[in-house]
């Protein structure tokens, strides 16, 4: 089966986030003196080839952790669900 | 002959001939190996230099680990042999695993390209074996993600083990600590951010990075 598979790659807590910093302290000059706590990160979207949605899973979750995070500074969010047709 | 210095190319990697030339100013014979290659031959050290190995995409060394040449530098690591990671070179040797923590964004995100004053931290690494403790260095900073990080744990131990080889004087881009430079548990790889390569003479500001790479060859030839 094919599953769709998410991962949303953010920094941990605590981590210091220069990005999001600098995105909110443009943002008064645009008249957007309400906002606060941005965070930034980078969404992965792929497809997958497992037996289960639990298998695929697991792949993910795999493949985030040992590439597309560093666990050291992020976290990896991972979802999967199965595309039609499969 | 001089003591033989493995240099890794990856493609992205600018700095490799800076390297040979200040290794070659203190007598090395410097030699590159390609990221493809699956051995580092039969060098007496390696240096991963500075650059933006495979395009830094992703994170700045997070593909260039996978290059074949990596699991060579890596078994060279494991049984004792010099390895030195600068800049580009550092961020590889963490995403690795030879070398504990991250090196993430500068603080305001700043690319940072200016000399620096660092001073030496621990005397018992393969980069500042005999360089007293407390000596200042103004070598050269050129990054973007040039800001150490790490968790407590494990800045504990490197405090506690005398692993923190170098510190910067006037913290420039929000590194825990000040940290510039750590070594691993044998002391004998070493990552920093700061160029030693290019202090290499007086005619480009400084020739402070000398006494590093001398170390460096003392090291490697035991």
């Amino acid at each position: 089966m094919r599953f769709a598979a998410q991962v949303e790659v953010r920094l941990r807590p605590g981590i210091a986030d220069p990005e999001s910093a600098t995105i909110e302290r443009a943002l008064p000059a645009l008249g957007f003196d309400d906002v606060s706590a941005m965070t930034t990160g980078r969404s992965f979207r792929f497809e997958i080839e497992a037996g289960s949605g639990e298998e695929a899973m697991e792949r993910a979750t795999a493949l985030a952790t040992r590439l597309l995070a560093n666990p050291v500074m992020e976290d990896a969010e991972v979802s999967v669900s199965a595309r039609g047709g499969g | 002959m001089g003591p033989r210095v493995g240099i890794v190319v990856f493609p992205g990697t600018n700095c490799e001939h800076d390297v040979a030339a200040a290794l070659a100013l203190v007598g090395a014979e410097p030699r590159f190996l390609w990221h493809g290659e699956r051995t580092v031959g039969d060098v007496d050290a390696v240096v991963v230099p500075g650059g933006f190995a495979h395009g830094d995409y992703l994170r700045p060394g997070a593909i260039a680990r996978f290059s074949p040449v990596m699991e060579a530098v890596g078994t060279f690591a494991v049984s004792g042999g010099p390895v030195v990671g600068i800049c580009n070179g550092f961020q590889v040797l963490t995403e690795a695993g030879l070398l504990p923590g991250a090196l993430q964004k500068n603080r305001r995100l700043r690319f940072m390209c200016t000399p620096v004053v660092v001073t030496v931290a621990s005397d018992r690494s393969a980069l500042t074996d005999g360089v007293a403790v407390g000596t200042a260095l103004t070598l050269a900073l050129n990054n973007f993600d040039g800001s150490y990080v790490c968790d407590r744990a494990v800045l504990d131990e490197l405090r506690a083990e005398d692993r923190v080889v170098l510190r910067y004087s006037d913290n420039p881009n929000g590194s825990i600590d000040d940290i510039a430079g750590i070594c691993n548990e044998g002391r004998n790889v070493v990552g920093l951010m700061p160029h030693p390569e290019r202090a290499s003479s007086e005619l480009i500001g400084s020739a402070d990075g000398l006494v590093l790479l001398r170390s460096l060859l003392s090291v490697a030839v035991g």
